[in-house]
């Protein structure tokens, strides 16, 4: 339903031209959307107020409408993209202004760090502001290195090269990837906060890579090559013969590489995992073993 | 996107090369300046629209649009500053967003 025109602009049928515009420009002002940035109800309103006007502020179609040849409908104007819509994105930088803000610097140095390098037309060149981003990497990337893709804000997309034993929480700089700079002020810098996702089977310990290996009770009893993932693939170990669940071999140089350059080791805690069932066999042949070589590993 | 001056003027209902070049003169309006033509991007031709409005509709004289057209733009840089502050805040793992959200109860009710 439209609603009729003069009552929308809150004028009579017998309102002079002049008082209609009085009448539209008061409503105007107060519910432009661009003089009432964030207003959402102001816009809808503004709309209907210039639909309104668009009729019975032109005398030739307030005739038509008054004799009813045309109605309230169809004079909608195509939506509008106010200047607001614009205005608070990065592309309407050279018009924001940050003065209103000038005064926060007297109790918050905050204040000048962050705002320092945005709005303010016209003033000396200034570096541009850097931009922060999370990225979220697998353990392994981490631990091995790897490119990465990171889609910005914007849409544009990036390979971040992650590079070899990148810790969680680190922080990578890519220079130049940032806000742009003012003047001839170089850009500011990508600053990529990394997460690394945990791995079900690796932990990390500092540049050391811990995990835990099953083995079985024979190869526990008996000693065995067994072979065990590392972060660098899969390697062949010894399980010494009589190994306890707990114990830990090292392996040189199979962790992450350090900043140094160096690897950190792997360390593999071994847990002995009795069979599924224990059969008649089995059974048999313990309760034997028992009363000539029974221990308690409790003592000590 | 861009568009010329030329296109601009007839884009714009009401606006005159005269009062566009007066905007551009006293730095109402900030074009991109490319081998000696202006070109206008689309916020560029919003803020001609809302000069428009101003100048044409609401009848604002020469000494009250700069003072409107300052406040809207102290306006917008605080809102967008707002916005990135409120991003940022958002960013931040809960129980420092709760910290915030705290020290902020307690100052505003100060």
């Amino acid at each position: 339903m439209t609603r009729d025109p003069y009552e929308v602009l809150g004028v009579a049928k017998t309102a002079s031209a002049d008082d209609i515009k009085k009448a539209y420009r008061k409503l105007v002002k107060q519910l432009h959307p661009d003089l009432h940035p964030g207003d959402k109800k102001a816009a809808d309103r503004f709309k209907d107020v210039s639909s309104a006007y668009e009729i019975v502020g032109d005398p030739e179609k307030r005739k038509k409408f008054d004799k009813g040849e045309i109605d309230a409908s169809g004079a909608e104007r195509p939506d509008q993209r106010f200047y607001r819509e614009y205005a608070n994105r990065g592309g309407a930088k050279q018009y924001q202004s940050n003065r209103g803000f000038a005064d926060f610097g007297d109790f918050s140095d905050i204040f000048s760090d962050l705002f320092g390098a945005a709005g303010a037309a016209g003033a000396t060149p200034m570096r541009g502001r850097n931009v922060h981003y999370k990225l979220e990497v697998d353990f392994l990337t981490a631990a091995k290195g790897g490119q990465q893709r990171i889609t910005l804000p914007d849409g544009k997309q990036l390979g971040v090269n992650i590079p070899e034993g990148v810790t969680d929480g680190q922080t990578l700089r890519l220079k130049g990837l940032g806000h742009p700079g003012r003047g001839d002020a170089p850009a500011g810098d990508a600053m990529i906060e990394i997460h690394v996702r945990p791995h079900p089977t690796f932990e990390r310990k500092g540049d050391d890579v811990v995990s835990e290996l099953a083995v079985a009770i024979d190869e526990a009893v008996l000693g065995a090559k067994v072979e065990a993932p590392t972060v660098s693939g899969r390697v062949m170990i010894t399980v010494p013969k009589g190994a306890s669940s707990g114990q830990t071999l090292r392996l040189k140089g199979k962790g992450i590489k350090a900043k140094s350059g160096a690897h950190g080791d792997h360390l593999i805690r071994l847990k002995i995992v009795m069979p599924k069932a224990i059969d008649e066999e089995l059974e048999k042949f313990m309760t034997g073993w028992r009363e000539r070589h029974a221990y308690n590993p409790r003592q000590e | 996107m861009t568009i010329s001056e030329q296109d601009l003027i007839v884009e714009v209902r009401e606006l005159s090369v005269q009062r566009l070049h007066k905007w551009i003169r006293l730095g109402w309006v900030r074009p991109e300046r490319r081998e000696g033509a202006a070109f206008f991007h689309d916020v560029d031709v919003a803020r001609v629209r809302l000069l428009n409005e101003l100048e044409h509709t609401l009848e604002f004289d020469d000494d009250t649009v700069p003072l409107v057209l300052s406040l809207l733009d102290q306006i917008h840089g605080l809102r967008n500053e707002l916005r990135c502050l409120t991003l940022a805040i958002e960013e931040q793992p809960a129980a420092i967003r709760e910290r915030i959200r705290n020290a902020y109860a307690r100052i505003a009710d100060e």
